[in-house]
């Protein structure tokens, strides 16, 4: 291409994504293969040392996963990424090259609850410990860092409740005490948000939302943004920065330079722990983001006007949307996410349980599940599915009060989103 | 010239243009970045001549190890320098007094001396800083993409397989 530099769209479309060198084929193959033979012995020591590029076995790469790393790395303008089989086995592969035991991971309370849960109680019996601090309290970040800190997690939106997260504020804390910034992006998208613009150190995404969009295919991704220093403190990140015993003293931020964390999780985390990506559910989500422009300001066009119509209800006592202009996190979602505010967010029914029972029960377009970011309209109860095992005090302290109800606005007619709605809360 | 940043045209021509590399500070430690990047370019076709005064006459990847840029046999193409950049300055200016003079001078990651890449660029001679040959060749190739790089190239011309029909090999091709 000529010397300009290529925007978001086009790189949707053919960022990573050549015509194939052994056919021509122009879209993507879908490699559905678990091995790549050799061209010699020599050429399978070079490729198990990493002296060589090249696929070995698609537990560590596939060439369809590569497209879409290399896809997903363009859009959030990072240097490398790695696929994985989910959003949250994703989360496990960073923490596991960042963290030992009794290591400290500082939190913002604003997340989604499945990663909640892996903090509070999974990652525990590896030694990772979590510290919670609060979006709302900046300085809640400071005070949480200890010499044992080795990250601080963020989402720039946050689900459910649609919070937008002051990412220069906490990347300033992440960069004093040097350690790296990962923010969840998967409910703003690169599309809403690029985070490592504003200070982030490493992406994590769930491919299965907005990235895949059509609510068929799981995956996750981490995107490196190569703007880290793994080196400044010896002993800091002992996986990065010391030669590595299983691929015979490599050292990996020496070798790999600024994208030494990609590799780290793929041929440390990725190998080891196993979570790979199928090639089936790459190729989806490949297809998926070549319209995630088209789709995505549809979502948050769709999703302002069934905010603005909620919030005018007599049967809704609030509604939690950042482009509301009176909303609490209107101003960082101007700064942050200036196209949109995204397709999730929350609102209560002033009929309380019983009321968010009936709307579930009575919907008739949107779908009653555990998910966001189909194409189709989504909608949840928390208090009575995802959250229904807690106590009244703790479903307050969720976010998942009885009244609440979470929206995920599909990319229908936005008429029949409004009607159906309507229909159901009567 | 601005060595901040690089087109990729520029490397592209660099990369097509050189047959001969003799890699500075060139390491027989298998898990040594230098090794990587000497066997890698061998495997593309280049005639690598691997320079380290501590192993002058043995073999580092099968090719002869010469002590300094001016005991090499052959005119070198280009000087790949993998020492710091404190005393990358003296290579380069070795390299100024080579009969016939390089094209290239390229210093490895990390390692970057603006003064001596003028007095090269004066000479005629074409200059790279702070990049890495291999990563470089992965990333025009497409071969950088299979470990997840992005290589910020954009192309609807099919990827190339290396000419030398070896499994898993990409190439980059004259346009
Ligand atoms: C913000 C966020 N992060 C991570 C995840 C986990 O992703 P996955 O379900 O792909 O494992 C989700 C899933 O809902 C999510 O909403």
């Amino acid at each position: 291409m000529s010397d300009q530099q290529p925007g978001f769209d086009t790189l949707a479309i053919h960022a990573g994504a050549k015509p194939d060198p052994a056919t021509g084929a122009r879209a993507t193959p879908i490699y559905q293969t678990t091995s790549f033979v050799f061209d010699d012995a020599q050429h399978a020591a070079d490729l198990f040392a990493l002296r060589a590029f090249g696929n070995i076995y698609t537990r560590i790469m596939n060439p369809t996963q590569a497209v879409l790393e290399e896809k997903v790395a363009a859009l959030e303008g990072g240097t490398a990424a790695l696929a994985t089989a989910s959003g949250h086995s994703a989360q496990l592969i960073i923490c596991h090259s960042l963290m030992m035991p009794g290591d400290e991971i500082v939190c913002a309370r604003q997340l989604y609850g499945g990663s909640i849960n892996a903090f509070n109680h999974s990652f525990k019996s590896f030694g990772w410990n979590v510290v919670w601090a609060d979006i709302d309290d900046i300085s809640s970040f400071e005070k949480a860092i200890t010499p044992k800190t080795k990250a601080i997690f963020i989402e720039s939106i946050a689900n459910p409740g649609g919070r937008v997260t002051d990412m220069d504020a906490i990347a300033a804390v992440a960069k004093k005490a040097h350690v790296p910034l990962i923010v969840d992006n998967t409910l703003a998208s690169p599309y809403l948000c690029r985070p490592i613009e504003h200070g982030a150190n490493i992406v994590v995404e769930s491919l299965t939302k907005f990235l895949g969009g059509h609510g068929n295919s799981m995956g996750g991704i981490i995107v490196d943004g190569g703007n880290f220093d793994w080196g400044k403190n010896k002993g800091q990140f002992p996986m990065l920065s010391e030669p590595n015993a299983s691929y015979n003293g490599v050292t990996m931020y020496e070798t790999f330079g600024n994208i030494a964390f990609a590799i780290t999780c793929r041929v440390l985390g990725l190998r080891d722990l196993g979570p790979a990506i199928s090639p089936f559910n790459a190729f989806q989500i490949l297809t998926g983001m070549e319209t995630l422009s088209l789709r995505m300001q549809r979502h948050c066009d769709n999703a302002l006007k069934v905010a603005e119509w909620l919030s005018k209800d007599p049967r809704v006592s609030w509604v939690s949307y950042a482009a509301l202009p009176g909303d609490k996190d209107h101003d960082n979602q101007k700064k942050y996410a200036p196209k949109g505010a995204g397709a999730v967010f929350t609102f209560g029914l002033k009929g309380g349980y019983n009321a968010g029972v009936g709307t579930v029960s009575k919907v008739e377009l949107l779908s009653h599940l555990a998910n966001v970011g189909d194409t189709r309209s989504l909608i949840i109860h928390p208090a009575s599915t995802t959250h229904s095992q807690l106590t009244p005090e703790q479903l307050e302290k969720a976010g998942a009060g009885p009244d609440v109800v979470r929206l995920s606005v599909g990319i229908e007619d936005v008429a029949d989103i409004i009607a159906d709605l309507d229909q159901a809360m009567s | 010239m601005n060595h901040d940043t690089y087109d990729a045209a520029y490397i592209r021509k660099i990369l097509e243009d050189v047959r001969t590399i003799a890699i500075v500070g060139a390491s027989s430690n298998e898990a040594r970045p230098s090794f990587f990047v000497t066997k890698y370019l061998i495997d593309k076709g280049y005639k690598v001549f691997p320079l380290n005064p501590g192993m002058a006459g043995r073999e580092i990847c099968g090719r002869k190890v010469y002590a300094s840029l001016s005991d090499v046999p052959e005119a070198i193409d280009m000087v790949d320098i993998f020492r710091n950049s404190a005393v990358a300055a003296s290579f380069v200016d070795q390299a100024l007094t080579l009969q016939p003079v390089p094209k290239v001078i390229w210093m490895q990651l990390t390692v970057r001396h603006d003064e001596a890449a003028e007095r090269a660029e004066a000479a005629g001679v074409r200059v790279v800083m702070n990049r890495c040959p291999k990563i470089e060749y992965g990333k025009l190739s497409g071969e950088w993409g299979w470990v997840g790089g992005n290589s910020g190239v954009i192309s609807s011309k099919k990827q190339s397989l290396h000419g030398s029909g070896k499994m898993q090999s990409l190439g980059i091709v004259k346009q």
